[in-house]
């Protein structure tokens, strides 16, 4: 306990008496009801016991395996540097920039995130990062709403992320369904009332999408294109924003963040400079000071809750600072070749795996639609797949409850995963 | 201008990592994806090197203030010291390395943590049941407030349109309100900054949906009245909730749950210690009565037996996060429980020690609108004629980063300290050595403040009046 708090005895005597109190539970006398008992927890750790009994946790979980599932969560490689420089105090202990003036490491490096999201999105700004991607789209849908000054209502097909749709339907949005048939969204009957169209592209199911189709057919009915795009796969797709979609969004976990268990993880949302105002999170911009030198500073906060409480954009408060900062180092190191070559890697192994299951007789459930690096493989069972899968080793692909699994293939596979993957596979009944 | 971005740091061709080679046949996008999907531009990122990327990153760190560098009493923000034996359990690769949605089995480890984190947490409210989910202290105030919309739409009572925020709240409450489809109505205080129990009593009507206090409240005194509000409010039919930002002075000493709070939310990030990391990521976990239990966000975390499950409440308002979580912050918190045991109430003890004797030796020279106990902060005000802000940025060339200030909004040039209880003596003397010389300041030399800082003060108005927020 007195490791954390430095006080002796003698020092809470005199603060005590400077304050004019006998005892500290004078310092409580106005408290009511008061919690006289002691609390009921375990009693207090030293070090040493705390870390060995997370060292006892972490073996009850089934890590360091090939892992196969993806599904919003990806098993790519993370850079040392990215750990080395998020864990330095200076950003890891500092608090939202409200200081400019002794903030400008956290102030440039969300410039530098807000650059490289405007430029993998082909969108004029960016914000500083919102919790995670579902709730990137949850708020890019309140915002269509905002933007088109109609009630919030969305159309989206199976191909998003059904997590995502839960946290819009959670943030009181209503939800449309347009056809999914063969892998893509059928955007061609779009209703003419709804302030949104979504789409996920690579989507759910791993099969890239037409992006310029559903904005075609958002702005015929008066609504916003939303494209939710995971950014190692806008080094090798058309921006969202070149292809006519007005806010894109997504989740930004694959640039080099753990998987973590779900999180914490950073959505990241764009669009284009005349709806920056609709924009809810922080966003940082530049600026000078009194002697002329150029610095960074939070900007457009007449948006946020601190200042307009009851009719600001969001209630949001906080942007995810240190992951986004993650994302920034991860995209400095790789560069836009680095980020090209994970996005070809994860295509190539994602393919030889999809052609050697094929081989051995495997159907896939979207085998003419186009993907990157996740695809269906319709399964006689799944679960006993999956059981074959962990029994060799292996974390399979995630169990889509109707006979098919959703396989993810990361950089990180390697051909002797693949191939041992195909083969206990196949042979899973 | 000559900026300092990584981008300019770099040249075409340089690389920052080798990624492995490819070991099977390439697949070449263009031969399965249409020509207009495929990319034609390469985005305009840095190319740089790793020692370019490393010497970047760790000099703009040094333009960064964190609790590691300096005294950083930030009020509402509980800045407190960050235990390293936090971010040693968070990196285990045992957690680390594991997928969200791996079958439960798999999971039993990071399960077990959530549960008991789960139950570490009912323990310190007095509340049954907690969520996890919220990915920050605002998301743990709409979810509470969606909870309570669902509760009242599922009793099919569609009358309760309006939650109460006293003028002290912080501008997350009432923003939270429109985005639950409330109206935010607007309470006041009593002599002692505290929620106006007979302005509560004109209020408070079939209307009425819930209240939101902060306890203590944001002038850092207690609402000694909670109990009081929590029954006018049960008669009415509403809820009361509690905004937990202030949880580190209530540890060991006061439960909500006995003082009749039905919801709240918790910041693990501050009163747990889970790092701020420049403003996120944090975890907005809630806990909250056996009544509103079922509309918990879905999952949660059940025992069953030997093995531990997510199980989705009866009512559940649906999910607010991706996933779980913040996971690693659950994780961080956990740890720091284990380290504190029932000794968490000395953290308590200790922070609002610190606070009060800020309160006594600041008093006299700046004005302390509410002078009575406060608890884990306090609100005061610089000399007449002196502004806050002025004071703050000349804490700056002290080495202090400065406290909260222009908030409360209902207290003028409000500056809001909050020492937390991981501070010594000595830095509490001198930060008061640096505050009472301060105030014999001319406002004209302490405008010219900070000097010694990164930058001088910024152009804040240019930032929004010419928009530049990319490269």
């Amino acid at each position: 306990m007195a490791r954390f708090t430095p006080h002796t005895e003698e020092d809470v005597r005199e603060m005590l008496d400077a304050i004019g109190v006998e005892t500290l539970d004078d310092l409580f006398a106005d408290v009511a009801p008061k919690f006289e008992g002691e609390l009921n927890l375990p009693a207090a750790l030293s070090e040493y016991e705390a870390l060995r009994e997370v060292d006892r946790l972490a073996k009850e979980n089934d890590t360091g395996l090939p892992i196969f599932l993806g599904a919003g969560a990806y098993d790519r490689i993370v850079p040392s540097t990215v750990g080395t420089i998020i864990s330095r105090g200076e950003f890891l202990t500092s608090y939202t920039p409200y200081q400019p003036e002794i903030s400008q490491g956290t102030l440039q490096s969300i410039f530098e995130f807000q650059s490289i999201v405007s430029e993998l999105t082909g969108m004029e700004v960016s914000n500083a990062s919102v919790y995670d991607g579902a709730n990137a789209v949850a708020e890019a849908a309140l915002m269509t709403a905002r933007l088109t000054k109609r009630d919030p209502k969305v159309a989206v097909s199976a191909g998003l992320n059904p997590r995502y749709r839960e946290v819009i339907e959670t943030y009181r949005v209503e939800v449309v369904e347009l056809p999914f048939g063969d892998g893509t969204t059928d955007f061609s009957d779009v209703p003419d009332d709804v302030s949104g169209v979504f789409v996920q592209s690579p989507n759910f199911f791993g099969v890239v999408e037409d992006v310029g189709a559903a904005s075609g057919a958002a702005h015929d009915a008066g609504a916003l294109c939303v494209a939710v795009c995971d950014p190692i796969s806008l080094a090798v797709l058309e921006a969202p924003g070149n292809l006519g979609a007005d806010v894109a969004v997504g989740e930004a976990q694959p640039l080099g963040m753990p998987l973590l268990f779900g999180g914490p993880y950073a959505g990241y949302m764009a669009t284009g400079q005349k709806s920056v105002r609709q924009l809810p999170g922080r966003i940082c911009g530049e600026t000078v000071d009194r002697n002329g030198k150029l610095a960074y500073v939070l900007t457009l906060r007449g948006r946020e809750q601190d200042i307009r409480r009851a009719k600001a954009n969001s209630n949001i408060c906080t942007n995810q600072a240190l992951t986004a900062l993650a994302a920034t180092v991860y995209t400095a190191l790789m560069g836009p070749e680095g980020l090209r070559e994970v996005a070809e890697l994860s295509v190539s192994k994602a393919h030889y795996l999809a052609g050697k299951l094929q081989d051995s007789g495997l159907t896939l459930r979207y085998p003419d639609a186009p993907f990157l690096w996740e695809f269906v493989v319709e399964l006689p069972d799944v679960e006993k797949a999956n059981e074959a899968l962990l029994d060799a080793g292996m974390v399979g692909g995630l169990d889509l409850g109707d006979g098919g699994m959703l396989i993810a293939v990361t950089e990180k596979r390697t051909k002797e995963e693949l191939d041992a993957f195909a083969e206990v596979i196949s042979n899973a009944g | 201008m000559l900026d300092n971005l990584i981008r300019t740091k770099g040249r075409e061709g340089r690389r920052g990592y080798t990624l492995p080679k490819n070991d099977v046949e390439d697949a070449s996008l263009d031969k399965f994806l249409p020509k207009d999907a495929l990319r034609k531009e390469k985005p305009r990122l840095a190319e740089v090197d790793e020692p370019t990327v490393v010497r970047h990153y760790t000099n703009l760190s040094r333009q960064n203030w964190g609790i590691d560098t300096n005294f950083y009493p930030l009020g509402s923000c509980t800045m407190k010291h960050n235990p390293r034996a936090n971010e040693v359990a968070a990196n285990n690769p045992g957690f680390a390395g594991l997928h969200p949605l791996q079958p439960e089995a798999q999971a039993q480890g990071a399960l077990e943590v959530m549960h008991e984190l789960q139950g570490f947490l009912s323990e310190v409210s007095g509340l049954p049941a907690v969520s996890l989910q919220p990915l920050a202290g605002a998301q743990g105030e709409l979810t509470s407030i969606l909870m309570v919309k669902k509760f009242f739409e599922d009793a099919g009572d569609d009358g309760r349109t309006t939650v109460l925020v006293p003028s002290t709240a912080h501008g997350t409450n009432p923003a939270t309100a429109t985005m639950a489809d409330f109206t935010a109505k607007e309470i006041g205080l009593d002599e002692h900054g505290c929620v106006d129990v007979d302005e509560l009593k004109e209020l408070v009507d079939e209307t009425t949906a819930a209240l939101m206090i902060t306890n203590p409240n944001t002038c850092g005194v207690y609402e000694r009245n909670i109990a009081e509000i929590a029954e006018i409010l049960h008669e009415a039919g509403a809820f009361l909730y509690m905004d937990g930002a202030n949880m580190n002075a209530n540890l060991g000493r006061m439960r909500p749950a006995e003082a009749g709070v039905d919801v709240m939310h918790f910041n693990l990030h501050k009163t747990f210690s889970t790092p701020h990391g420049g403003g996120g990521p944090g975890c907005g976990a809630i806990a909250c009565s056996e009544t509103l239990a079922p509309f918990r966000p879905d999952p949660a975390v059940a025992k069953e037996g030997d093995a531990y499950t997510f199980v989705r409440p009866a009512q559940s308002i649906g999910r607010v996060a991706g996933f779980h979580g913040n996971f690693g912050q659950m994780l961080r918190a956990w740890n720091y429980i284990q380290m504190h045991g029932p000794d968490l109430r000395d953290v308590t003890d200790m922070a609002v020690l610190n606070a009060n004797y800020i309160r006594a030796r600041l008093g006299g020279t700046y004005a302390v609108p509410y002078d009575e106990l406060c608890k884990h902060e306090v609100v005061v005000q610089p000399p007449k004629g002196m502004k806050a802000l002025d004071i703050a940025k000349g804490l700056i060339d002290h080495g202090y980063h400065p406290p909260t200030i222009y908030f409360p909004l209902v207290v003028k040039e409000a500056m809001l300290i909050e020492p937390t209880e991981t501070e010594s003596k000595e830095t509490l003397d001198d930060f008061i050595g640096a505050m009472l010389e301060l105030a014999e300041s001319r406002a004209e030399d302490l405008e010219e403040s900070p000097t010694h800082a990164p930058t001088r003060r910024l152009d804040e108005a240019r930032a929004a009046r010419q928009l530049k927020a990319r490269w």
